[in-house]
């Protein structure tokens, strides 16, 4: 979404994203023989340059001149790239991932409550806070406001609109590594991993509004939610349809999404 | 010119030679496994240890003097890969075929292994697959029609369990599971109270784990794959769960404790096959393996080893390759191990290819399989 916003970048290797920045900790750790947290700190480094710089300089700008489509092509073709490579280089099968957290739980009122579910949910809240007081609240946030809104007047009114749209890459890339770091430990680090969770992003990016970071997470919390009631109470099988069905609904009722604004474009 | 023709053809003659004598000096017994997808834990596991089987053969001298040739292909875990895959080895004249361990895959991929009358060593464990009349299909480990009566006697008698809640994963391998264990359950008067389907490959058991606590049961009997098995005992420590965790040999493998950690302390159940078996032959293939490959070998491992002794020995008892005579043999064969010490634990065909041997129940201790009692051959 960010990506769309400043540089009309439409990513469907973002799943992939998410996968990839689990092995390179798990490579710093086997291969480099580092302790976990160094490894973590090498792996949010690798996804900055690997999934925030070379993304942008070695697909996104020699692509995006030729029009979105041939870009989302590249980035179906990245996915799948992404995905081979870590088969081939790294392993085919499910790795255990360390939790940075106690697996410990807390009786609370008869309920158990999951140290690690806390610790997300914690680390979850305090990301959306912070990059919303960056994207509103500091001069670079504001600047790379106004090159979403647009690049033309942004530069006019002299704003590196360039460096503007690589700090969105290199947002998204830590952004991805922190989701991996946290998803990882429960449902293991494997190369297909991506799948899901691409199509579960992609679903509620739509489903919330694909230009508002509100709307995004209004659209993680609502697929999650309803995905798990259905899984829970009605139909295991057909739960993977749900989200589909509501991207569906919201599509032919609400297509700017659920808080997401109308914008026309010339075409 | 013409003395480059000739060089040429000369040159062509003695390649054609040189590929004649090779093809003369090895036995073709290619692998077909999942080494991708969901069945990646199982495959390459099988994989590895019929690797390990073959290159001691080989470093022996090979069977009747010639060396095996194993060339692998992935099925990717997809049943309709699988048939191509098997397709393929078969356009190689293969002698025997290893793989692949996923039921659907050998359901939709044996019959042409049994059209071209070529006997298959298959991991797969649904039921059905000994009985369709297939003489060319054998086992490496116990069927459904086997394992799972002991895993009943095991929820009725080891954990006396009145009520179960029963996960499985929906595809040919749970689902002839599921049959065969709700039959057992309704012969023992206890009552399945949950019966929950699962995908192979879920990542996500969030729901699934709300049910099965739910139910109240006495026990919960997990049937599904390593890797799955692995999320559910993450998610059902994230949830507290506190009745009694059994299955039936995946949940208690190597590879879930190794992906579960701690979460897999506790669990019970049958197996068929162990890597830490009290048997000092599955302690010395246990410690070849983890050296060679670097990591504990769970049952699939033992299935590829066990399956190329077991084609070693019963070629040899016959005295030479020929794949129909080789398939009567092993209908009806026992291999011991002072017979053949590669087969590791006595091991029995029957008619239809299934096996019989002994079994273990075990409990997850510390981060190992701690055999508790050594379940007898079933036709003893």
């Amino acid at each position: 979404m960010l990506l769309w916003q400043t540089s009309q970048t439409i990513n469907f290797a973002q799943g992939e994203f998410v996968m990839l920045p689990a092995f390179f900790v798990l490579a710093a750790m086997k291969l480099g023989g580092l302790s976990f947290p160094l490894a973590l700190l090498v792996g949010l480094l690798a996804a900055l340059l690997v999934l925030g710089l070379l993304f942008k300089r070695l697909v996104v700008d020699p692509m995006l001149r030729h029009g979105v489509l041939p870009l989302v092509i590249s980035t179906l073709a990245l996915a799948i790239f992404l995905k081979e490579g870590v088969k081939e280089f790294y392993a085919a099968e499910a790795q255990a991932f360390p939790a940075a957290w106690a697996t410990t739980n807390l009786a609370i009122g008869g309920a158990a409550i999951s140290v690690q579910s806390l610790f997300i949910i914690a680390v979850a809240v305090a990301a959306v806070a912070l990059l919303q007081y960056f994207l509103g609240a500091t001069r670079t946030g504001r600047q790379m406001q106004a090159t979403a809104q647009n690049p033309l007047l942004a530069r006019v009114l002299g704003i590196p609109v360039e460096r503007m749209i690589l700090y969105t890459f290199l947002i998204n890339a830590a952004l991805v590594a922190l989701a991996s770091f946290l998803i990882s430990p429960i449902y293991l680090a494997k190369f297909t991993n991506g799948e899901t969770l691409g199509l579960v992003a992609f679903v509620a990016a739509i489903v919330g509004g694909f230009n508002q970071v509100r709307g995004a997470i209004l659209g993680g919390l609502l697929v999650g939610v309803i995905d798990n009631l259905v899984a829970a109470y009605w139909s295991s099988q057909y739960r993977a349809a749900i989200p589909l069905f509501l991207l569906i609904a919201v599509i032919l009722w609400r297509p700017q999404g659920l808080l997401g604004r109308a914008e026309e474009r010339t075409v | 010119m013409k003395a480059n023709w000739i060089a040429s053809t000369a040159a062509g003659m003695l390649a054609l030679c040189a590929a004649q004598v090779q093809a003369q000096q090895t036995v073709n017994m290619p692998i077909v496994i999942e080494l991708s997808g969901a069945g990646a834990v199982s495959g390459t596991n099988f994989r590895d240890g019929a690797v390990l089987a073959i290159d001691e053969v080989n470093a022996k001298g090979g069977i009747l003097g010639r060396r095996i040739s194993a060339p692998q292909s992935d099925t990717q875990s997809n049943p309709g890969i699988s048939r191509a895959q098997v397709q393929k080895a078969i356009d190689g004249d293969p002698y025997v075929i290893l793989g692949p361990v996923f039921s659907g895959s050998v359901k939709v991929n044996m019959v042409l292994a049994q059209q071209a009358e070529i006997p298959q060593m298959t991991g797969a464990e649904a039921a059905d697959i000994t009985q369709m009349g297939n003489d060319y299909i054998f086992r490496t480990s116990f069927g459904q029609q086997a394992s799972m009566p002991k895993m009943a006697a095991f929820v009725a008698q080891g954990m006396k369990a009145k009520t179960v809640a029963f996960l499985w994963v929906n595809n040919d391998y749970g689902k002839g599971g599921r049959d065969v264990f709700l039959k057992e359950m309704a012969a023992r008067n206890i009552k399945v109270v949950a019966d929950i389907s699962s995908e192979s490959g879920q990542v996500d058991f969030a729901a699934d784990v709300v049910k099965l606590k739910a139910s109240n049961a006495d026990t919960i009997f997990i049937y599904t794959n390593e890797e799955e098995c692995a999320r559910l005992l993450r998610e059902a420590r994230k949830q507290g769960v506190k009745q009694p965790l059994i299955g039936e040999t995946n949940i208690i493998s190597q590879k879930v404790i190794e992906l579960a950690g701690d979460t897999a302390n506790g669990v019970k159940g049958h197996v068929g096959l162990t890597a830490d078996a009290p048997i000092e032959a599955v302690g010395e293939f246990r410690d070849k393996f983890q050296k060679r490959f670097k990591y504990l070998p769970d049952h699939n491992g033992i299935k590829g080893y066990t399956a190329v002794y077991a084609v070693k020995y019963a070629t040899e008892k016959i005295g030479k390759f020929d794949r129909k005579l080789l398939a009567k043999t092993l209908h009806g064969l026992t291999i011991t191990p002072k017979q053949e010490p590669g087969i590791l634990i006595e091991t029995t065909w029957d008619a239809k290819g299934d096996i019989d041997r002994i079994s273990f129940l075990v409990e997850v201790v510390d981060g190992r399989q701690k055999v508790v009692q050594i379940l007898p051959k079933l036709g003893k």
